[in-house]
């Protein structure tokens, strides 16, 4: 058998039947199910007389419609709380185990699932939300899906899907101190664009990802879906293993050892072809911030904004004239001179123990900038903000002037009472720096929680390695 | 799922790169549970000179007479095109149900993001992927001459101009027969479901673990 890649071995594992054309049905291991995108998969499911196929494969939170303050108060807005009523009701129903709000393993359902050990090496991994990718940190094909998908996911416990091409994302030799895995993501983006991994599943390699800590590596093939690609992952290696033993959903006894066994054949094989090879030296990846309303719209900390004057592609052009319009920013302008209102630190991108340190490690002994109206640090889970606590980090960030938040998706989105008025201008540690994405008129610039922390503090962009 | 076979429409140009479902329907109206309702709020913030929020009454609120679709001329459009990178972002399926309510069934553009492509395929709206030239060509037709309409022939894989210039593009066959019968894929998916089983059984046997 010829060399395969480690998503080759994946995908084959998992087809259950192809159809002439090549679309397969792809049996699905683990199904994460938040309150935004089930709500209609259930009744689909109910309207046909249909039941949920495998109740076991699926864990279910809600995490995008809940406060990150005065919990105990309940959900304010009668819509959202409809909503997360409606999962509770809905798991109750079918017997789904759901981690609901008062519950301390709640949380963004991407931090939870593996937190839990529920992700898996070698399993495939969906959820209604396209940041289902993070999962692939852990050698598991993992992709966001429609609730269309959902409801056959239920119903069938597969999914009909093409197989990708292959993309090998190669980042050889150390980073620099204060460089994250963010910076990497960021880094990559701004070289392939956002349609770069269109099409492609993305595996990342390199000594410098292997560095990597699970943290990090979640971080990474979270952002794979802001290059296009659905899927990314990293092999098993010592640190997944590690990361899974344990945890609560990870197998035990003699079921552990049989498992790892499995999952150390988890990697591409010596000599696998990928369609597409992309390389980055890590020593030169510096601290990034993006400038515009897209996550390629991205520079090094000590660069400037772009001039739309030099770009000859017309479309390009006028991408870039709107978006310097919406960010109320100037072409040519250092990043280090752009003032920020206001910080969000959290999501599934960055909202994990590692995440928290190294803002943590920023903030120790200094003080949020008078003119940011508001730092916010919004732990992925409540093991998080326990751990974290258990650090002394919300002290940290408490004496800096920052807020110590519960769990939840927050201002990744803003799709609970967590966003930026028109206008504001947010670091934040999240993903996607779309118009309106943190509020109506809201302005992001995307950073690693180590640069967001040091921007609440200068209240404005500065090279964090200059704060280490 | 309503079929798709042919379309004669008026076409609705958007010209501008990686358009993300956030734009295409903001969060706050994916609150909804329910499948229906959310064509007033496409492109909400683009369309709406006031903040738009759920339960609105949408007729009495301003139009951004700026905003492309606002425009009279393209009032009952069911053809958008669009620039590359379509449908970024989000897997919100309430995209491509906020683009059907609105009242579009085919869109064309150089290329669709992977989540939201698949998701158009399963609420009968037909993605199409043409050559950037040809897109460009598309877009200035569009914007040349008031009333302009294509003819999309899924059968036969053709886009067709005003002209008679016939524009060949693919789809994969699967989702060619699936669109053009209106068929739901659960039901064909479980037609399988001894063949799921089996493997269900298999994989009980190799990795255990997962079936604890």
């Amino acid at each position: 058998m010829s060399a395969q890649t480690l998503y080759d071995k994946l995908w084959q594992s998992h087809v259950v039947y192809q159809e002439p054309d090549g679309t397969a049905l792809l049996y699905i291991d683990r199904h994460l199910v938040h309150e935004v995108t089930s709500p209609q998969a259930f009744e689909g499911l109910k309207l046909a007389g249909r039941k949920p196929w495998r109740v076991d494969s699926i864990l279910a939170v809600p995490d995008h419609n809940v406060p990150t303050a005065h919990r105990d108060q309940g959900i304010a807005d009668p819509v959202s709380r409809l909503q997360v009523e409606t999962l509770d009701a809905n798991c109750a129903e079918w017997g789904i185990t759901e981690f609901k709000m008062g519950d301390i393993r709640q949380g963004v359902v991407h931090v939870m699932g593996p937190e839990q050990g529920a992700t898996l090496p070698g399993m495939t991994v969906v959820c209604g939300d396209s940041h289902t990718s993070t999962h692939g940190a852990f050698a598991a094909l993992a992709h966001g899906i429609g609730t269309s998908e959902v409801e056959h996911v239920m119903a069938t416990q597969c999914l009909l899907q093409k197989k990708s091409k292959a993309m090998l994302v190669k980042v050889e030799g150390a980073l620099g101190k204060g460089v994250t895995a963010k910076d990497i993501a960021l880094a990559v983006i701004g070289r392939i664009g956002t349609a770069g991994g269109t099409g492609y599943a993305i595996e990342f390699a390199g000594s410098a990802v292997r560095s990597l800590s699970m943290e990090g590596r979640m971080t990474l093939c979270n952002m794979a879906i802001e290059a296009g690609a659905r899927a990314g992952m990293v092999a098993v290696d010592d640190t997944t293993v590690d990361y899974l033993k344990g945890r609560p959903y990870a197998p035990k006894a003699e079921l552990w050892d049989q498992a790892v066994a499995y999952w150390r054949t988890l990697k591409s094989d010596d000599g696998a072809k990928f369609d597409a090879v992309v390389e980055l030296d890590a020593a030169a990846i510096k601290p990034h911030v993006t400038w515009g309303t897209s996550p390629e719209m991205v520079v090094a900390v000590d660069g400037t904004v772009p001039d739309p004057a030099r770009e000859a592609d017309p479309v390009k052009r006028g991408g870039i004239e709107r978006a310097l319009d919406y960010m109320g920013i100037k072409a040519n302008m250092p990043i280090t001179e752009i003032a920020i209102d206001k910080v969000f630190i959290g999501s599934c991108t960055n909202g994990r123990i590692e995440d928290l340190r190294a803002a943590a490690a920023v903030a120790k002994g200094r003080r949020k900038a008078d003119s940011v109206k508001l730092a916010m640090v919004v732990p992925g889970t409540g093991l998080v903000k326990q751990q974290a606590e258990a650090e002394g980090l919300d002290k940290i960030f408490v004496a800096a002037g920052f807020e110590w938040r519960d769990p939840g998706c927050s201002m990744c989105l803003a799709m609970n009472d967590d966003r930026l008025e028109p206008g504001e201008r947010c670091a934040s540690t999240s993903n996607r720096n779309f118009e309106g994405r943190q509020g109506q008129g809201s302005r992001t610039h995307l950073v690693s929680p180590a640069m967001a922390a040091a921007a609440a503090i200068a209240g404005h962009f500065v090279d964090v390695r200059d704060l280490l | 799922m309503e079929k798709f076979t042919r379309l004669d429409g008026l076409v609705a140009p958007l010209d501008r790169a990686n358009v993300d479902t956030d734009a295409i329907i903001p969060k706050q109206f994916l609150k909804s549970i329910k499948r229906s309702g959310f064509g007033p709020n496409a492109f909400d913030e683009w369309r709406y000179l006031d903040h738009g929020e759920p339960g609105m009454d949408n007729s009495q609120r301003p139009l951004n007479p700026d905003f492309v679709l606002n425009q009279p001329r393209y009032r009952g459009a069911s053809v958008l095109l669009a620039r590359e990178n379509f449908g970024c972002g989000s897997s919100r399926e309430h995209a491509p149900w906020a683009l059907q309510d609105y009242g579009f069934r085919a869109i064309i553009a150089p290329s669709f993001a992977d989540i939201f492509f698949n998701n158009c395929f399963k609420n009968g709206i037909l993605p199409i992927a043409l050559p950037a030239a040809k897109v460009d060509q598309l877009f200035k037709e569009t914007e040349g001459r008031e009333g302009y309409r294509l003819t999309v022939d899924l059968e036969a894989q053709t886009v067709t101009t005003p002209s008679g210039e016939a524009i060949a593009f693919e789809v994969d066959a699967f989702r060619k027969e699936c669109l053009l019968n209106g068929w739901d894929d659960i039901g064909l998916t479980l037609r399988h479901a001894g063949k799921i089983k089996a493997y269900e059984e298999k994989r009980r046997q190799s990795e255990p673990w997962l079936f604890v």
